[in-house]
């Protein structure tokens, strides 16, 4: 569709500047004013450069924490997206029973993230969670406030949890355009369902799931919430991740210009790789406008 | 006649194990999901002494009494009421600004609208705890911290973006005919966007709003951040309880079943656009 | 290659049919002769469809059955058929190339990489494909891409059959022509039999040796193209077939006599004294106005589209559409009508009969 070059277009455009630039931009440039100064107490500020960049960079509390969240992001996307395009493909077609499905399946993406947290540490504990409880009654060693294995595994279970319903709604999405004399030539092309599955459904389902790997890789490397609720980034720093961290620093140590410095490398760190998904999400969007 | 001859078949013989498989995949799922959300419940309707000197996979006393505790004790319940408000007002504003602006990315090209299309969505990444302080100075200075308004407008910055995103996939699927006519016919600008465009959305709006709301209802960094008392959220006074009064678990448990409801409640007038919605539009 | 023969076939997609009407595609008996080209015709929702996924075994049918040559295909499943189909919008495997998806068929059945190549080459030449071979399908014309797949169905050289289902629906008009001829070289070269779905009467007449014109889930008349236009079988076919359709006038008839308001119209055959709703047909070809015979009419209008003129008149409050030659003069004191009695056909209960024939030197005209 061919769109017509408008500049009064800005008019429309105008009130969502305004109000993204009130609560994105000024914070932001309190944000960069910081990073680049210390404080003592009350007010007083100097002017330090880049010296809380250069700091953070050396130090390596920066790298363990993006280290973990990396590792973190890239587990669960690489658990997330498969299980949600199986459980799409499960989904029943249509009638009472897909409705059903929908209802239940996105109930934990309602769940404040809190809460998420909240379930899942009482799930987990050996003493009253059904889960602990039943992983202790089996002889399985398990304390996820103990152990950092256990804390990751249970983060990450809660992620997929919270999360593997998103996918598989998009993924379920993409399946049901798919226009039904696609599944009848392959069958007459006698395609086996693995070939279905290659041919056909996976490249019909490509833009649901860059969406689907966009918007998973971004919040997970945002999250904080529900980690937080569950180990306190604990043990220990185990799953300290990178919100986590920057938390801790502004609002905990009140140590403003690390904090600002960091805020700013975190941020960069997800526009870069969002950016790289942004532009091949466009172009697969030109690409099929283009048919 | 020959009906019979064969044992019926349909298409494909091996459709049947696959539908089988495919049951037992969503099942398992479903358990998967439901089982922890079950445990809350049956939780909530225990008493606190019950909960940590038996385990049982039903309640041995039934008990309303956690949900009485939230239910009559405004320190407990105005959680709900003010989260509502700012809920609602975010979801207001959201699409009040979102509407007109995601008209112009779908119909118009102007002078930067790639740029602001991927800055806006960068607001969509930006990490709350990267603004959590700077939102604190920021709303204190302009003494509207501790206001509902404060959440609302915070929360618009990844809600904003959201709309826009999500309304441009609907409007992109209205044919421009549409508009051409309408102004052909000499319906101005204001008229047609209200009278025929916004009708034609409907559905699109819904499930903008829905999402709007479902953000805003879940977030709790920003929310907890910006208020300490007159709009303090229910997720917030839900982790101040927990920490100050000695664990009760089963008025946990109550109000995280209490912040669940009204989730399931809307989920089921969108439940055939949500998929949609999650696609932002695009499917 | 097999002729296909359906027995008795009914299909509901109720789980629990019970009158007729809950029926999408009512009885059937036909035999479609092997390497002939068929078309399947008739409006949106009149069960075409139905039968054609019966056919490829996309349905089973609530009864009877479906044999190629004499093996019971009933509850075969499609591949089993080794039919092939070509559907409304165009189905490729965007990610493969031409060539891949020509290759496709044969893949998937195992057969030799030598084998499939050379057939891959030979199907592309055949459909006008050969330059495109190395292309990704996704990006294709949708004319293009209606050619792979007819060539994914054309490269498996034991295809019972081909069935289109309305394939030239998307393909811009100036290119339905082109792609019409070359099915019929096509199927005049290779002899596949050729079974095609639409709803356009004209790609049903220059595609078909036969029309099968179905109406509410039932087959109405298998003919050829001159059979649909001279002697339609039913009413539904006179008005589908022609532009514009058969006239039709409500009469009595006695023998070989009709009766309408008085007036006796002359006809060759004699249908002895019939009962319950006759109607007269005729088509507007087969109309003349003129100044003192026959009918009396009243002119409405008069549409002059070149090679044609129609003429719309009211005879006893029933339209009448004539058509005549661009050379005829209209003039304003014409306002009878004559019938051309060798071309009327008298229908009961909207069937055609079949009259006796009567010795023509004693009754009407030359």
């Amino acid at each position: 569709m061919e769109k017509t070059v408008n500049q009064r277009a800005w008019l429309l455009v105008l009130p969502v500047l305004v109000l993204v630039a009130f609560s994105s931009i000024i914070p932001m440039m309190t944000v960069v004013n910081y990073s680049f100064q210390d404080s003592f107490g009350e007010n007083i500020f100097f002017w330090v450069g880049l010296e809380w960049y250069q700091e953070l960079l050396r130090s390596e509390r920066l790298w363990d924490a993006l280290g973990r969240q990396l590792l973190f992001s890239f587990i669960i996307l690489m658990i997330e997206i498969p299980l949600g395009i199986l459980v799409a493909l499960s989904m029943p077609k249509k009638g009472i029973s897909a409705s059903i499905c929908l209802v239940l399946m996105s109930l934990p993406l309602l769940i404040p993230y809190n809460v998420v947290g909240t379930i899942w540490q009482v799930f987990g504990r050996a003493d009253i969670g059904l889960l602990g409880r039943t992983l202790s009654d089996l002889g399985i060693s398990y304390n996820y406030s103990q152990n950092a294995f256990d804390a990751w595994v249970t983060v990450i279970i809660m992620d997929v949890w919270h999360w593997t319903s998103l996918v598989a709604l998009l993924a379920y999405a993409g399946l049901r355009s798919i226009p039904k004399p696609y599944y009848q030539a392959a069958m007459i092309d006698q395609a086996s369902r693995w070939n279905v599955f290659r041919y056909i459904e996976l490249p019909k389902m490509r833009g649901v799931l860059m969406i689907a790997i966009l918007l998973r890789f971004m919040d997970s490397f945002m999250i904080y919430t529900e980690p937080f609720v569950l180990t306190g980034g604990g043990p220990g720093n185990a799953t300290t991740f990178l919100s986590i961290d920057l938390v801790k620093m502004a609002l905990g140590q009140f140590d403003l210009g690390p904090a600002a410095a960091f805020s700013l490398m975190y941020f960069l760190v997800i526009l870069l790789i969002s950016y790289v998904f942004y532009t091949v999400m466009i172009t697969i969007d030109k690409d099929e406008a283009k048919q | 006649m020959s009906k019979n001859r064969h044992p019926t078949k349909k298409s494909g013989s091996t459709s049947i194990p696959r539908a089988r498989i495919g049951a037992l995949v969503i099942t398992l799922y479903l358990v998967f999901l439901l089982v922890p959300i079950y445990w809350l419940i049956i939780m909530s309707f225990k008493s606190n002494s019950e909960i940590l000197s038996t385990f049982t996979l039903f309640p041995d006393n039934f008990t309303l009494k956690n949900y009485s505790t939230i239910l009559t004790d405004p320190s407990w319940y105005m959680g709900y009421v003010n989260s509502f408000i700012y809920v609602s007002l975010n979801t207001v504003i959201s699409l009040l600004v979102a509407l007109p602006a995601a008209y112009a990315f779908s119909r118009y090209r102007f002078f930067g609208d790639n740029h602001l299309f991927f800055w806006l969505l960068t607001n969509r990444m930006a990490p709350p705890a990267v603004f959590a302080l700077p939102f604190f100075q920021l709303y204190s200075s302009v003494s509207l911290f501790d206001t509902h308004i404060a959440v609302a407008l915070a929360h618009c910055l990844f809600n904003v973006p959201l709309a826009v995103w999500i309304l441009e996939g609907f409007m992109r699927g209205v044919p421009r005919e549409i508009d051409e006519t309408a102004f052909i016919d000499g319906y101005g600008f204001t008229r047609f966007f209200t009278k025929i465009f916004i009708p034609m959305i409907a559905p699109g709006i819904g499930v903008t709003a829905f999402f709007c709301f479902m953000f805003s209802w879940v977030e709790l960094l920003l929310s907890r951040t910006l208020t300490s008392v007159d709009a303090k959220p229910i997720t917030a006074i839900m982790t101040r309880t927990v920490s100050a009064s000695g664990l009760d678990w089963g008025v946990l448990a109550a109000a995280g079943v209490l912040t669940i409801i009204p989730g399931a409640i809307v989920i089921y007038f969108v439940r055939n656009h949500i998929a949609k919605g999650f696609a932002l539009g695009r499917v | 290659m097999a002729s296909i023969t359906l027995e008795n076939l009914a299909h509901s997609y109720l789980p629990d049919p019970g009158g007729d009407h809950d029926f999408a595609l009512k009885e059937i008996n036909h035999i479609w002769e092997d390497g002939r080209a068929y078309a399947l015709l008739g409006p949106s929702g009149c069960g075409k469809t139905t039968l054609l996924n019966i056919i490829s075994g996309l349905l089973t049918p609530t009864s009877g059955r479906v044999l190629f040559g004499d093996k019971d295909v009933t509850v075969s499943s499609t591949a089993e058929r080794n039919i092939a189909q070509v559907f409304q919008f165009p189905v490729v495997y965007d990610t493969m190339t031409v060539r891949q998806n020509l290759a496709f068929p044969l893949r998937n059945r195992g057969m030799e990489a030598d084998y499939v190549s050379e057939r891959v080459e030979q199907i592309a030449q055949m459909i006008g494909l050969e330059a495109d071979l190395h292309k990704k399908a996704r990006g294709l014309t949708s004319d293009l891409k209606q050619k792979i797949s007819l060539g994914r169905g054309m490269v498996r050289d034991d295809v019972n059959a081909i069935l289109f289902d309305e394939p030239l629906t998307v393909i811009d008009p100036h290119l339905k022509w082109e792609l019409r001829t070359q099915l019929k070289s096509l199927h005049r070269e290779f002899g596949h039999t050729m079974i095609y779905v639409t709803h356009d009467q004209t790609e049903a007449l220059t595609f078909a040796e036969k029309v099968v014109v179905m109406h509410e889930g039932r087959v109405v008349q298998i003919g050829t193209p001159k059979e649909l236009f001279e002697t339609p079988a039913h009413v539904f076919v006179g008005y589908f077939i022609g532009s514009p359709g058969m006239n039709f006038v409500p009469v009595s008839v006695t023998g070989n006599k009709a009766h309408i308001n008085g007036n006796t119209i002359d006809l060759h055959h004699d249908y002895g004294n019939p009962q319950g709703d006759i109607l007269l047909g005729i088509r507007p070809e087969f109309v003349r106005l003129s100044k003192s015979d026959g009918l009396p009419v009243q002119i409405n209008r008069v549409q002059d589209v070149g090679r044609h003129k129609f003429i719309n008149a009211t005879l006893f409050d029933i339209e009448i559409n004539i058509s005549a030659n661009e050379g005829f003069e209209i003039e304003s004191d014409m306002i009878k009508i004559e019938f051309d009695p060798a071309n009327i056909g008298i229908f009961r209960d909207n069937w055609r009969m079949n009259g006796k024939a009567i010795d023509q030197s004693n009754g009407g005209t030359v």
